[in-house]
Order: structure tokens, then sequence, then C-alpha cells
């Protein structure tokens, strides 16, 4: 915080010299914005804004018609669209609510005395790499109910193993447990980049003072790892409520509609030709990450500002 | 007492990272080098016989060599994507950076919209179709590059800001201007974060699923993502070749992650704290 500050006025400071000395011409062309500009507005701004328009048309191949609000009702009228509304809220809840805690305990492990702290740091987070399809295709494999190497080993304990993508109750959780597995290794790097950018003042006043490890885990690293924590919970909200690959290449959201998400139903509507409907869709999740994202930021930004 | 506590731990550590992180990668292995009848049984076991050339060569002619052209497919996509990104985001980075102006304001909120907004897919499909380049691959290209292009910039930026602006000055003195300044003094000196640019991006655009499957559908200019999906159907019983398939798809992640581990680790935590 205090470093940004004095960068800042340092900027302006120059800002002001600079621009004194050549206020005709910059040396900063506003020129440098437009090749990207053109790329994002035509790709990206554009789609998004005409969204809030075909969402409300019935649009297919040939042409689009202005039906109002239609899409909107239809698509909370079919107990099979909204169900994908719960259950993208319950995977980015659970997957980041996850992530957070397995991030943080992980990094707690991987920070402290350890013996092969380099192997184990590189296998938590190599999942991280690989290919979503690859490892939602292993992982249905796995966890397939009677030969899966999961179930298989479980029977050895004596416990019958649940159907984890064939029974509909667990199917999403299942499925999120994968997105854990995938994910944490970088909920558990950024945990390490806030553990370690903690001074190592608190760790010694901490044991002079005779705290045990729990205190210390209590009273330093959770506070003092806030920045960490926010980002995690942020960066995981976003890419949950998105996530669509993993879900596709598991359970394609069923069995039934299980496991839909709004990202795949809006895939399931634009593949059955219902433009209109699954720009809907779009316009739910895009209205939904937003109403989470933004004042969950700016709360947990707050609250930071404070301690 | 610490010692023994810790070596106790660090055990239980490495068991637990074993059968939670190396048994399924192992498993891929294993299974990739199986005979189809022992793949089928989807244990964990050693394989009786070795089959990797055997099924390599057959995941490879499968359907008329697709996997080669879908890693040609890939590439191209992922590098033409990419350098579009680090061009166009490091100058954007850099005004942004540099100059207060109206437009900055703007500027930012469009970037951290980038990052959280997802992109809405049949518009854009619409508006690929209106320019023509609907299921080409510029256009696949070119929304892979406006779609990464927030987390390049912020990267950028963040790194710009430790650039001292005498540099600039400097430059511009000895009669540099706007383009000469950026990419003869201020871009050479950006090449350690282009080098964490380039690693992530690269394994995002190359890992991506979705939207090679909205806007380049059809077999003939499928990407390695979208073949292995369709493997996963087509040889729903020759759990060997999709293995195979799997294990192939995961090399190059594999590759940048053993050389530029460093790099990538760098890129992801600044980018996400900086975001």
């Amino acid at each position: 915080m205090a470093t940004t500050t004095v960068d800042r006025t340092a900027r302006t400071r120059n800002d002001a010299s600079v621009a004194a000395r050549k206020r005709a011409k910059s040396p900063y062309s506003n020129w440098f914005y437009l090749p990207a500009a053109i790329i994002y507005g035509v790709l990206f701004a554009v789609p998004t804004l005409t969204s809030f328009y075909f969402s409300l048309t019935r649009w297919s191949v040939f042409d689009s018609k202005f039906i109002g609000l239609q899409n909107y009702v239809t698509f909370f009228q079919e107990p099979g669209l909204v169900s994908g509304l719960w259950h993208t809220l319950l995977y980015g809840v659970v997957t980041s609510g996850l992530k957070v805690v397995l991030g943080m305990l992980l990094a707690v492990l991987l920070t402290s005395q350890i013996v092969a702290r380099g192997y184990l740091r590189s296998v938590v987070f190599f999942p991280v790499l690989v290919s979503t399809i690859g490892v939602g295709l292993m992982f249905t494999v796995l966890m397939n109910p009677e030969r899966g190497l999961i179930n298989q080993s479980l029977s050895i304990f004596g416990i019958t193993g649940p159907g984890w993508l064939t029974d509909p109750h667990l199917a999403l959780f299942s499925v999120a447990l994968v997105d854990v597995w995938k994910g944490v290794g970088l909920a558990t790097l950024i945990y390490i980049a806030g553990i370690v950018s903690i001074p190592q003042e608190y760790f010694e006043a901490a044991r002079m003072d005779g705290a045990s490890s729990w205190n210390t885990f209590r009273s330093i690293i959770i506070p003092l790892a806030r920045p960490a924590t926010v980002t995690v919970i942020i960066l995981s909200l976003i890419g949950g409520l998105r996530s669509f690959d993993l879900i596709w290449s598991m359970t394609r959201g069923g069995p039934g509609f299980t496991s839909d998400v709004i990202a795949s139903v809006i895939y399931k509507q634009y593949q059955a030709g219902f433009y209109g409907l699954s720009t809907a869709g779009n316009v739910i999740l895009f209205v939904l990450v937003t109403a989470i994202v933004l004042p969950l930021s700016r709360f947990l930004n707050r609250k930071e500002v404070e301690l | 007492m610490t010692f023994r506590r810790n070596y106790l731990l660090s055990f239980v550590a490495i068991v637990a990272s074993i059968v939670v992180f190396v048994v399924p990668f192992a498993f891929i292995v294993l299974t990739a080098v199986k005979d189809q009848q022992q793949a089928s049984l989807l244990d964990f076991s050693w394989p009786r016989h070795w089959q990797l050339v055997q099924n390599f060569v057959d995941v490879v002619q499968a359907r008329d060599y697709m996997v080669i052209i879908a890693f040609i497919n890939s590439t191209i996509l992922t590098v033409v994507s990419v350098a579009i990104m680090v061009i166009l985001g490091s100058m954007v980075a850099f005004v942004l950076q540099r100059r207060k102006s109206r437009w900055t304001g703007l500027v930012n909120f469009l970037v951290l919209s980038g990052l959280i907004i997802p992109p809405a897919v049949v518009p854009t499909i619409w508006v690929l179709q209106k320019l023509g380049l609907f299921s080409t691959m510029p256009g696949l290209i070119l929304v892979e590059a406006a779609f990464g292009m927030s987390f390049c910039i912020l990267l950028f930026r963040a790194f710009i800001a430790t650039i001292p602006r005498e540099l600039d000055e400097a430059a511009i003195i000895d009669g540099a201007g706007p383009m000469r300044l950026f990419f003869r003094v201020i871009l050479p000196l950006l090449r350690s974060v282009i080098v964490t640019v380039v690693v992530v991006q690269s394994v995002t655009v190359f890992n991506d699923f979705t939207y090679p499957l909205y806007f380049l559908p059809g077999d003939q200019n499928a990407t390695v993502q979208l073949t292995l999906y369709n493997f996963s159907s087509q040889f729903g019983t020759e759990y060997n070749l999709l293995f195979m398939n799997i294990l192939l798809i995961t090399i190059p992640p594999l590759i940048m992650f053993l050389f530029f581990n460093r790099r990538i680790v760098a890129g992801m935590t600044a980018g996400a704290i900086k975001g």
C-alpha cells in the first residue's frame, strides 16, 4: 500500500513536468491503443453489448425477431434451466471454498520446514497446466462406478464407493472435486506468495511470546495473508461460475440435468438452434458473475484497508 | 522433537501427494502403453505387453492423421494469437501506464471487464459471420487474442511501472519518436515479463476447449483439445488409445513446465495478485 502511494505521487509529479515540457505532443501516443481496441471492441465489446438485444429476440440461423422478455420467461419457467442457475452458484461456492481452505493449508505446509518441498510444490501445481479435457476424461475413467480405480481402492477397505458421476445427487460435487484437484495448485501458489511476503519479525515475535503453531496460524498467517485470500476467492469464483469444459467432458450436464450449469445450458441451447435463449443464458451468466464478484471484491478489499 | 515431527509430516505429505497427484498421472502413462484388452480393465497395473510405439502409431494414424493436423492447427493458433496478445497488449500497457489522459479510465474499465465478463458466444459468432471469419483459423486466433488481452495488459503494466521514466526522456531527447521509443527502447526491456506472458498464455490457449468448440466447428481444422474430445466418443472402448492421446496432449505443457517453472509461477502469482 505504502509503495503504491509513493509511486503515484512520483508519477503525478513526473506527469506534470513532462506535460509542461511537451504540451504539444506526447511521446506516449494514444494510437497505441488502437489495434488492440479494434480487436477487443469488435470481438468482445460489440458481442457483449449486442447480447442484451439478441437475448430479447427469437433468433435462428436466418433471422431474429424481437419478442421482449420471452426468452427470460422461458428460462425461468423451465425447471431444467433454473436448476442450472443453482448448480452454477453451488459449483462456484464449493470450488472456491475448498480452494481457499485447501490452498491455505497446503501453502502453510509447503512453506514450513519439510523434506522434498520442491517436489511437493511441483506436483501440486502441475495439474493446473494440464488440459482440462484430459483431466476430465481421466477422472471419468477413474470414477467409473464398478471398475474405476477410486472405487476399486475403496473396496479394498470394505467400502462400497458411490457412483460418482452416475448418482444424480453426487455428480455435480464429483466434478467440483476434480475442479479443486486441478485448480488447488494455483490457489496454493498464490497463498505461498502471500505467506512468504509476511515479514519474518511477526513470526519471531510470536515465537518470543511462546505462541503455539496454531496461534501463529490463526493470529498471524490468516489475517496477514488476507490479500491472497481475496485473490483466491475472486479468481476461483470467476472461474467456477463460468466453468464449462470440465463439466462438459465429464457429465455433459447429466445424469438428467443434475450437473447442468449455465455455461452448459448456453451450449446446449446453441446446439439446439435456440440462439436467443442461449444468449439470454449468457446475459444471465454475465449478470450473475458481476452481481457476485463486483460487490464481493469491493467488500473484501475495503476490509483489507481497515486492517 | 521438532525434527521428528517434521519428518513424520513430510512422510505423510509425500505419501498423500503420491496417492492424490502422482497415481493419476502414472495411470495415464500405464494405460497408454497397454494393449486394448488390458486397458479396458481400467485397473492400476503393470502393462503385460508394452505397446508404446504401436499405440502411438494407431493414435497418429486414426482418421487420416487427424492428430497431426490438430497439433499443427493448435501450434499455429497458439503462436499467432500469443504473438498478437504480446505486441498489442504491451503497447496498450505502455501508454496506459505512462500517460494519464481521458482514455485512461475507460481503458482500465475495459481491461477489468475483459477479465470478469464471460464472453457472449452466439453474438460473437454473429460478428464473425458478418466479417466472414466464422469457422476459420484467423477468426479463432483473433478471438483468443481478444479474450486473453486483459491478462497480458495487467502483467505488462505492472512491469512497465518499474522501468524508470528517465529512460524514456533520454530516448526522446535523442530524437526517438513514439514508435522508436517503444519498439527499440522499452520492448527489449520487457524481455523477462514477455517470457512469462508467452508461457502462461500459450498454455492457456493450447489447453482451451470452449472457444474452438464454438468458433471453429468441423473436423478439418480441429484443435488438439477438440480431437481429444471427439476421440472420447469415437474410441469409447479403446482406452489405451484414448489415454495415449491424453498423454500426447500433456507433453507440450509438461515441457513448458520443466523449462519455465519459475516463470510460470512468477506470472501466475503476479497476474493473480494484481487482478
